[in-house]
């Protein structure tokens, strides 16, 4: 670990950050990123297919690296993989579009990796742990099928399990709800909302969120801050209130259902 | 006339345009080609110090989660290939000592069948045919399953959680078709020795077991023992280095998972016989 790490300090923060378009690596990207998110906040960040929100995603929790600029991790360097900085590393979960589970593994066997790699436990001592995430993302009845076998929902959500196992401080969602039913959609809503609350598991402490959606509109009344990527910029706009009274321009954004891609979900 | 100064006048007459066109693609794909190579052989190298680093650097870490990931490795390129080597081992031997007798009988040799079997199995034959063998069984299956891995973005997802995909992926599968290799190409030696003792039984060979083990003993050499490790072994490494490396070291998209797995095989077997002509020639040598 760096040094003892301030409380008063953003959980997260970006100056001036620019990165490289993974997917169309001609492409400008986006550019000049500065965001700051308190503890306990529960960011959106709107963008189409193709506006590099994974890539953006990916930047904030230090797995892609920057062209440019600086970034801090509850007011130190952003751990990146050095054995040092494993216990801050460790802080940080992941949850990615449709789950990314290792086929090999069974849903169990996906949730408790994590738990078994980094605390050396065997998998009957990684027991408890994962009937209890089982439980709360409602896959008790899929635990040892692969993912193969099962939804993408569930997938999905065990994702979302794995990446809860180590208790993170800060977890990233990438466009968690993608092709999801409206009762899925509700769950997840539901879930998320009560860990920006603090889950009684975390003594009541709230979880740092920090998810990407096509349509904002399905976000409204669950996350507390909004921002969207538009033109390769990433654009900070403040609650549902303000981001609609701030921003008027945006509000031709397809992110805020008033585009093209309305009704999509 | 030198040859580029011939290119030239051609080019200046106007008459060897086809000509000069297929020089110069000649060259620019033998240049292309020799580039690639020096780059594989680059990335290949640095692929396996990295993973030769994460193997003794890391391997007390994650203890309970990848030694049974090894023991697994070992069982699928080891255990579970048994059956099939026990009925090539009988065929090999079958084979040697089948075409070895009928000359050695012609020629009043008979006596050198022990020696035989070890230059042609021991020495040669079973190292490099059990590493062949399970290249085609589990080194094909490695590029496959890494291959996809990466291209469904599990590799990326292991980062995430801050697990070494060298750790996870590569190192139980050095361990395992290292160990793998070894055991099957000890296993195939010894039925071989003792299948090809059987087939001279079978065909009359006025020869006692204990004259043909003296005879075998006496071919043999510590040195045999050694290079026949260090060989076996070196075969697995190699195997999985290079089945691992096209199928986790580079991006890939699906659809190019089965170009990965032609070329994992094409340069394993090129590597595997290459080791052999270095070890043939340590033989020679000392």
């Amino acid at each position: 670990m760096d040094g003892p790490i301030a409380t008063t300090a953003p959980a997260l923060e970006l100056r001036a950050m620019s990165v490289r378009s993974r997917q169309h690596p001609g492409c400008a990207g986006i550019r000049n990123i500065n965001w700051k998110v308190a503890p306990g906040d529960f960011w959106v960040v709107g963008g189409m297919i193709g506006a590099d929100r994974s890539d953006l995603l990916m930047l904030a929790g230090g797995l892609l690296a920057p062209e440019c600029g600086e970034q801090f991790f509850f007011g130190g360097p952003m751990p990146l993989f050095e054995e040092a900085n494993l216990a801050q590393r460790l802080r940080l979960g992941f949850v990615f579009q449709g789950g990314q589970l290792l086929n090999q593994l069974t849903l169990a066997e996906n949730i408790a990796l994590p738990l078994r790699y980094h605390k050396d436990v065997s998998a009957a001592e990684a027991e408890a742990d994962v009937r209890w995430l089982l439980e709360l993302t409602g896959l008790s009845r899929w635990a040892d099928r692969s993912p193969g076998e099962v939804s993408v929902d569930s997938c999905q959500r065990a994702g979302l399990a794995r990446a809860l196992i180590l208790k993170p401080d800060v977890l990233f969602m990438d466009n968690p709800l993608a092709g999801l039913d409206a009762p899925q959609r509700h769950w997840w809503r539901q879930f998320l909302a009560g860990l920006a609350d603090g889950p009684e598991w975390r003594q009541g402490r709230p979880m740092t969120l920090l998810a990407t959606g096509e349509d904002l509109r399905l976000w409204c009344g669950c996350a507390r801050q909004f921002a969207i990527l538009k033109e390769s910029s990433f654009v900070p706009l403040g609650t549902w209130a303000e981001a609609q009274f701030a921003a008027v321009e945006f509000l031709s954004e397809p992110v805020f259902g008033l585009g093209g891609q309305e009704g999509s979900y | 006339m030198p040859s580029s100064e011939r290119i030239h006048s051609d080019a200046v007459d106007g008459r060897g345009n086809a000509d000069l066109l297929s020089k110069v693609c000649l060259s620019s794909f033998l240049g292309w080609k020799i580039i690639r190579f020096i780059l594989t052989l680059r990335g290949l190298g640095a692929f396996a110090l990295i993973t030769l680093g994460v193997l003794f650097s890391r391997f007390a870490v994650a203890r309970r989660l990848i030694h049974p990931l090894m023991v697994r490795e070992i069982s699928r390129a080891g255990l579970r290939l048994l059956p099939m080597f026990l009925f090539l081992s009988v065929a090999l031997g079958f084979l040697v000592i089948g075409q070895s007798v009928a000359v050695l009988a012609r020629v009043g040799a008979i006596n050198y069948l022990g020696t035989i079997m070890v230059v042609v199995v021991v020495r040669e034959l079973g190292p490099l045919l059990a590493a062949l063998l399970v290249l085609a069984r589990v080194g094909t299956a490695n590029v496959v399953e890494l291959g996809t891995a990466r291209a469904l973005g599990e590799v990326e997802a292991l980062e995430a959680l801050a697990i070494d995909p060298i750790h996870y992926f590569v190192v139980p599968r050095v361990v395992g078709l290292a160990a793998g290799v070894f055991a099957l190409t000890v296993y195939l030696i010894l039925g071989a020795l003792v299948s090809g003792y059987f087939w001279a039984f079978l065909q009359d060979v006025p020869l006692l077991p204990g004259d043909y083990f003296r005879q075998l003993a006496a071919a043999l050499s510590g040195l045999d023992f050694l290079l026949l490790t260090c060989k076996a072994c070196f075969f697995g490494f190699i195997i999985a280095i290079v089945t691992c490396y096209h199928g986790l070291a580079q991006p890939l998209r699906l659809e190019e998972v089965s170009h990965a797995t032609v070329r994992a095989v094409a340069q394993s077997v090129v590597a595997c016989v290459l080791l052999d002509v270095l070890f043939i020639l340590i033989y020679l040598l000392v």
